[in-house]
């Protein structure tokens, strides 16, 4: 083995230092014996204080022991792992979410003084209280979800496309567009009774949903045929590309808004281009439960045609290195030029969806930052469609737990409740690391032999 | 003449037309209160608003667990989402706070038509011509509390000429090439709201001293800390001693404070909270809505079966708008003159838009029509709610907020110059 942290330390050293690992565990189990204390301590604060000066202390000898040097071999080393089970994925998930709630535990008792067990019945109760919340919920998590699938297949070619807020709000604007226009055209053009029978057709979800599907590409094309052309940094095109359709955006909401302070909903008396709403789960007026479905079809969809597809193979080609894929006779241009296209279709579609599905009207805000949550997504689940659902659900959970903590509780403002939900990222991100490395004590050298 | 005043009559008994609630009475002990917010205590506006339904609460005898909050909530459809929930969780009132929230509980209250809710979507502009019976409007004349701070900023002005601080000849920034007293304006968008405001505060302001040009500047935010204070340096800048604003941070008192340090001469006239505690020597007052009364009125009518108005306004006459407790800085003499205006619009003998302390365009106002539809701009202004077109000017003044609660005067009157936006 090469591995330059492995040393030949005499066997004398490493059985003085045996005892490390015992030490450390013990050193582990008062920080967290602290943090239970602390945690079930009544309000006296003298009581809280000392507990958290234990826990401080034990904390500082773990980090002592871990850190101390002069040694000839580190006392820890990281090791990358071969494999992993899937159990013990798991295994290190949930140890990732029990201490993000522990760590939240204590925030939420030292900074604002409430039980930590309401506050997360609480934050639990946000996504599940009523049939009402869990719908809220899908329909949050759908476009989530679509956005995230849009920019997964960019993302496994390594085309770093940030732009899928921007071909969000696009797509809304190419559906907005279609409900502001082409109800007066139809007016003007056709008699009465069938202009009325147009407008209540099919007719005019097709145009949104073409108008959306042709812009959203476009805004897909455009960098990457720069990339492809020209050797354009993605990264940043995509990005500015947003900003550019944010400004687009928020000509026409002024332009429409005319002399009222805010637009509102599109076509108010007429509720063209408006989803019909349907009763789910004894929830009335649903009209989004066409983005539901979508978003589980495509999630399969997605699923095959990265496994399965000749497109896929080519995705996953030109990913792992441009040179192979010329080599094996795999246009890249095309590639990169094909798959923008395809993702800026999906997240057209999605802007049409939120525009006629979930809020009838269109603001700066129609994709609600959706379009940078979606490349955490995708990038966690390492483009596995099934895994961005689940993960997608989970960051809606999370959101919508925050907001009703928010609600609930004076003290608990938005930030507040926004730390609580951050830690619980910042644990399970880093629970990767744990995924894919290990860590090697001293003591425990013989099995890496 | 007479045909034209029997309209008149007519409309105003259409418009201040109590009705009764769409809704049986509900025992004070089972009342369950739902606001939705477009902000949290931490932010002026909204503050007031939960500060008003507080006291409302305590005036009734509820108690503060009867009131479920929605903090921080979008002018999207999750007010939708937030308003069908509290009605999930048993509220009969359900009340929204922002203008932006207006549609959405508009449909939330065409949704639960017939059901015992009512559903409240303040300062918003047309629940009275909605036909819906479980949707209301609410708005203060906070055009008269503006007016009230205008004269506040008057004295002040008055001072600074008479004991020389600013001069012409020693101070000729402070001054338009034909002498007059520049005062700025930091509003947040040029709606009718925003322009009904700073008209009231300069002709309070003119009421006093009436040598003085005004400078408007929008943020294009209703909160933008560093946007406010920027636009407040700029006013300051080019020699503006007085400046108001229409915008819910305390953006620019906190900037105006520093410069007034500095000993840049410069006053600030705040909007909805106490000033004082960020500019102890720039701030002089700042208008305020009393929420509390409509708020009372309408917990009330829910527990009694009373009426309440479906678009209501008050000021004055109600104790529904004030000013804070004047700053230290305030010219002598200004808490008796206050007192006096306050009076004044209280009993009707003074009114805000005297149509002969203003001209537009150097003439007289005698004819303002006004047209109350709620309109579709996007469709080229169609109808969605179809209002009567009224004459806004009424015995010799514009009558702000009295055919509609959300004010509609949005002339722009000589003396005023509005920034490029």
């Amino acid at each position: 083995m090469s591995n330059p942290f492995v040393s030949n330390a005499p066997q004398r050293r490493r059985k003085l230092e045996r005892g490390s690992k015992s030490t450390l565990l013990l050193a582990a189990l008062a920080a967290l014996a602290g943090l239970i204390g602390l945690l079930l301590a009544g309000a006296h604060p003298l009581v809280k204080w000392a507990l958290a000066i234990l826990m401080g202390l034990a904390s500082g000898w773990m980090i002592w022991l871990l850190t101390e040097g002069n040694q000839e071999e580190p006392f820890l080393r990281v090791v990358k792992r071969e494999r992993i089970s899937i159990w013990k994925k798991i295994g290190v998930r949930i140890s990732a979410i029990v201490l993000a709630l522990l760590v939240d535990a204590l925030f939420i008792l030292c900074v604002t003084g409430l039980n930590p067990i309401d506050v997360y019945v609480t934050m639990y109760q946000g996504t599940f209280r009523t049939n009402r919340l869990i719908m809220a919920a899908l329909r949050d998590w759908a476009p989530l979800l679509l956005i995230s699938i849009a920019l997964a297949p960019a993302f496994k070619m390594r085309f770093w496309n940030v732009g899928g807020e921007g071909q969000v709000l696009m797509g809304a604007l190419g559906s907005a567009l279609v409900m502001v226009y082409v109800p007066q055209a139809i007016n003007t053009m056709f008699p009465p009774e069938t202009a009325a029978g147009l407008l209540s057709g099919p007719v005019i979800y097709l145009l949104m949903l073409l108008a959306s599907v042709a812009l959203g590409a476009l805004w897909g094309f455009i960098p990457a045929v720069f990339k492809a052309n020209f050797g354009t940094n993605e990264t940043l095109f995509t990005l500015m590309m947003n900003y550019v359709a944010i400004k687009i955006v928020s000509s026409f909401f002024n332009l429409w808004r005319g002399k009222a302070s805010a637009l509102g909903q599109l076509n108010m008396t007429t509720k063209v281009g408006w989803f019909h709403g349907t009763t789910v789960l004894g929830v009335r007026n649903v009209t989004y439960l066409s983005t539901i479905i979508f978003a589980l079809v495509m999630m399969a969809l997605m699923f095959c045609y990265l496994r399965y597809t000749k497109h896929g193979y080519e995705i996953s080609v030109v990913g792992e290195s441009q040179r192979t894929a010329q080599y094996a006779g795999i246009s890249v241009k095309k590639v990169t030029i094909r798959t923008m296209i395809i993702s800026g279709i999906l997240c057209g579609i999605v802007g049409f969806l939120i525009v006629g599905g979930k809020d009838q009207t269109i603001s700066t805000a129609t994709a609600e930052g959706n379009g940078f949550t979606a490349i955490i997504v995708a990038w966690m689940a390492k483009f596995n469609a099934f895994y961005m659902a689940l993960i997608s659900a989970f960051l809606i959970f999370l959101e919508h737990g925050s907001q009703e903590i928010t609600n609930a509780y004076q003290i608990m403002n938005k930030y507040a409740a926004d730390i609580i939900t951050g830690i619980i990222l910042f644990f399970i991100i880093g629970s990767e690391f744990f995924i894919n490395y290990r860590l090697v004590f001293r003591s425990v050298r013989k099995e890496v032999r | 003449m007479k045909k034209f005043a029997a309209l008149l009559l007519t409309l105003i008994l259409c418009l201040t037309a109590v009705s009764a609630l769409a809704m049986e009475p509900v025992a004070k002990e089972d009342l369950k209160i739902g606001a939705i917010l477009v902000g949290d205590e931490y932010e002026g506006y909204t503050l007031a608003h939960m500060e008003g339904i507080l006291a409302a609460a305590r005036n009734l005898g509820l108690d503060e667990s009867q009131i479920i909050w929605k903090r921080k909530i979008e002018e999207n459809a999750s007010c939708t989402t937030a308003a069908e929930d509290l009605f999930d969780q048993g509220c009969q009132i359900i009340i929204s706070n922002s203008y932006g929230h207006q549609d959405y509980m508009n449909a939330a209250a065409e949704e639960f038509a017939g059901e015992n809710v009512v559903f409240v979507a303040m300062t918003g502009d047309y629940a009275a011509i909605s036909g819906k019976d479980n949707f209301y409007n609410a708005f203060t004349k906070v055009f008269q509390s503006r007016y009230v701070s205008g004269v506040v900023a008057g004295m002040k002005v008055a001072e600074l000429v008479e004991n020389g601080t600013i001069s012409p000849e020693k101070t000729p920034n402070n001054f338009t090439a034909d002498g007059k007293v520049k005062i700025g304006y930091v509003g947040a968008f040029p709606y009718a709201e925003v322009v009904s405001g700073y008209t009231a505060f300069f002709l309070g302001l003119r009421s006093i001293y009436p040598d003085a040009e005004m400078e408007v500047t929008y943020t294009n935010s209703w909160f933008d800390i560093s946007a406010e204070a920027a636009a407040g340096e700029a006013l300051v800048a080019n020699g503006c001693v007085i400046v108001g604003q229409h915008a819910d941070s305390t953006g620019a008192p906190s900037a105006l404070q520093k410069l007034l340090k500095d000993g840049t001469v410069c006053y600030s006239v705040g909007y909805n909270i106490d000033m004082l505690e960020v500019a102890p020597d720039a701030a002089l007052t700042s208008p305020t809505n009393g929420w509390d009364k409509y708020y009372t009125d309408l917990f009330s009518a829910v527990i009694n079966g009373e009426e309440v108005p479906q678009d209501w306004a008050k000021g004055y006459e109600y104790d529904a708008v004030g000013i804070t407790p004047l700053g230290a800085s305030c010219a002598p003499g200004t808490a008796e003159k206050v007192a006096e205006v306050e009076a004044a619009l209280a009993d009707g003998s003074l009114k805000v838009f005297d149509i002969n302390t203003f001209t537009v365009g150097g003439e007289t106002v005698t004819s303002a029509p006004v047209d109350l539809s709620y309109l579709d701009w996007s469709q080229g202004g169609a109808v969605v709610y179809a209002g009567e077109t009224v004459e806004a000017i009424v015995d010799g003044a514009f009558a702000e907020s009295e055919f509609r609660a959300a004010p509609y005067f949005s002339l722009r009157i000589d003396g005023i110059i509005e920034d490029a936006q």
